[in-house]
């Protein structure tokens, strides 16, 4: 029966209206808004979806591993509720101002801790900052295979098989284990956790690792293992000077907006 | 540290010819390496790569790398990193460009991890600081709700991955001259731990959403695979490729390859026809390229309205069918 770990990552909602979104110029900084909700990462919990169906169909164990800071226990216990075993949180001030490269580097000296794994889950990027980075690095530092943006994960023969997405179709791959793999949205809608996984969620108990306790050389963590700098973050400027086409009807708006792109010279 | 120089681009080829993407990357890699006063080189990677490495002089670059194999055939992450790790030890460039595809989005990040550097991913723009001379990676973050700007100031190559359409071609020069060096790709096959066992095609029929110079998208306000249709017909007219956001193809109302966005396609044609869809960031990352948004959705609130040149607020049932009938009317003449 398969050893499954997923990677989870807790962000503000990414899809708070674009209206609501603002950066701190002057601080480098994405200011979260007021009312914006915490969430785990959608591709995350697509990972923990793949991870689920693995389990439904073969058994197994599924332990979630996050890490960050400003946890909200109702959110970040999620992938428990809606069926993993277990979760590891990774909280140190040692963490902080980390890179893909050394975010991947601790969460791979924790998946090390958590000891047998048969395939590792991430999703295709986290929702806030877009890398894409973070699951190749933790199957670089385990020197394990890795196949990103998958759609479907199955169990076969001891080997996993794999639909990975490219631009004109997918790919089916096939590797051995352990293997990490990183899920895209193709893969379907993650299930709505159950009360009784709610319940069982909200008692369990989830401990917090530091730097010490996953055993991580600090010259590898936060901002001393970087290897890029963030310079500046800004909004890009939108002129905003959308033409209404109005009409006494809809239809005869629609008219008009036909005109219109003719005048234009668009049609 | 070696002594790291000029700019490299690894190359993408598809169905025996150079990708779009890599005559983008040349021309992005010749204005840094022109700035930078150094070389530009471009890799190739492949089975049969034939003619291909003349046509990358042609577009741009001084030196082509060719690694040849009957094992690179289908791109397969370790084979590719190992490749690359060898091309870039051999060459040392100073900074590294792929594009941001099924292949660069693998192995750009493995290829950085693996040589202790770091890439950024989905740049839009990249230039280089006149003081440190290194390179300022610009890219889309949040969603495309925000932009940053990254340097790798301590290690080398600096490697980014560049966005499809981020960077105009060059006009193709037969007369540019270049060299082209051949490197074994030195694999042990038993070192590649993936098997391609099939590859499907979903491509949706007619214009590619990536060629096409008019696009229709419909989003979730569309409600249905029949509802599409209607997309379909104004498309027909209009000699249009049809697109759809993310809701349509998670629904299963349109396939997957239909999907427009940050983590779908990257169009940017001159009429983006967008109905029922409100305009999220993560869409507009897809479309933002588009010369003139023209927007139907029944919400004047929707963040479209601010995308678009120009816009219809109302109920696409009733604007859609009496759109088509006018445009129909016009284009007969
Ligand atoms: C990391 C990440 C990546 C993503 N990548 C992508 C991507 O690549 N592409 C993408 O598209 N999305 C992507 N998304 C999703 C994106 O955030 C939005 O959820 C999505 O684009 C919304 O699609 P929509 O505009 O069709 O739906 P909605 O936001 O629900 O908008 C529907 C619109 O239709 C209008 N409407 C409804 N009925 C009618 C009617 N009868 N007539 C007229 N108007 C009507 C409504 O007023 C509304 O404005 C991504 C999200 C995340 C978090």
């Amino acid at each position: 029966m398969p050893n499954m770990i997923v990677c989870v990552k807790q962000i503000a909602d990414p899809e708070a209206p674009a209206g609501s979104f603002r950066v701190d110029e002057s601080a480098n900084q994405v200011v979260p808004a007021p009312g914006v909700s915490q969430v785990v990462s959608p591709f995350d919990e697509q990972a923990v979806e793949a991870a689920l169906r693995i389990k439904d169909a073969h058994g197994g164990t599924i332990t979630a591993i996050s890490l960050g800071k400003n946890f909200v226990m109702d959110v970040i216990k999620k992938p428990l509720s809606m069926g993993g075993d277990e979760l590891v949180l990774l909280q140190d001030p040692a963490f902080e101002g980390a890179d893909s490269r050394s975010t991947a580097y601790a969460l791979a000296m924790a998946i090390k801790k958590v000891g047998e794994y048969d395939v590792i889950f991430c999703g295709r990027q986290a929702a806030d900052w877009d890398a894409g980075q973070v699951g190749s690095g933790i199957a670089e530092f385990l020197g394990i295979p890795s196949v990103t943006v998958a759609k479907k994960v199955e169990f076969v023969d001891g080997k996993v098989k794999v639909e990975r997405i490219t631009s004109d179709g997918y790919e089916v791959i096939e590797v051995s284990t352990p293997a990490l793999i990183t899920i895209s949205n193709e893969l379907g809608e993650p299930r709505y956790p159950k009360l009784k996984g709610i319940m069982a969620a909200a008692k369990k108990e989830v401990p917090t690792w530091t730097a010490q306790d996953i055993g991580a050389d600090a010259s590898q963590l936060g901002t001393a293992g970087a290897r890029i700098k963030l310079l500046k973050v800004f909004q890009p400027v939108k002129e905003g000077k959308c033409e209404i086409i109005e009409g006494e009807s809809p239809e005869e708006a629609a008219a008009n907006l036909a005109l219109k792109l003719r005048e234009a010279k668009l049609l | 540290m070696a002594d790291n120089k000029g700019v490299m681009i690894c190359g993408e080829i598809t169905e025996g010819k150079l990708a779009p993407i890599t005559t983008e990357l040349l021309s992005g890699g010749r204005k840094l390496a022109d700035t930078l006063g150094g070389e530009l080189s471009a890799v190739l990677i492949g089975s049969g790569i034939g003619d291909l490495a003349t046509e990358a002089i042609a577009f741009g670059a001084d030196k082509v790398y060719v690694v040849d194999d009957p094992l690179l055939a289908d791109y397969r992450t370790d084979s590719y990193v190992a490749v690359m790790e060898k091309v870039v030890k051999e060459v040392s460039p100073n900074i590294v460009l792929m594009g941001q595809t099924a292949i660069g989005r693998d192995l750009a990040p493995r290829l950085a991890f693996r040589l202790d550097t770091a890439a950024s991913m989905d740049c839009l723009d990249l230039s280089i600081d006149p003081d440190s001379k290194l390179l300022l990676q610009t890219r889309s973050v949040y969603g495309g709700n925000a932009m940053g700007t990254y340097v790798c100031e301590g290690t080398k190559p600096q490697i980014a991955t560049v966005r499809a359409k981020a960077m105009d071609p060059m006009a193709k020069d037969d007369s540019r001259k270049g060299e082209v060096v051949t490197i074994d790709a030195g694999l042990d096959p038993s070192m590649i731990r993936t098997t391609v066992i099939d590859k499907v095609k979903e491509e949706v029929e007619g214009i590619k959403l990536e060629d096409a110079e008019v696009i229709v998208c419909g989003g979730r306000g569309m409600g249905s695979t029949e509802a599409f249709q209607e997309l379909e017909a104004l498309a027909k007219l209009l000699g249009a490729a049809v697109g759809a956001t993310r809701p349509p193809c998670d629904n299963g109302w349109v396939p997957a390859a239909m999907q427009v966005g940050l983590t779908g396609k990257i169009v940017s044609p001159t009429l983006y026809i967008a109905v029922a869809l409100s305009g999220a960031s993560q869409h507009m990352a897809g479309c933002s390229g588009s010369k003139n948004i023209i927007a139907i959705n029944k919400d004047a609130d929707a963040n479209i309205f601010n995308e678009a040149r120009f816009g219809v607020v109302g109920d696409y049932k009733k604007v859609l069918p009496a759109f088509t009938k006018k445009v129909k009317e016009l284009l007969a003449g």
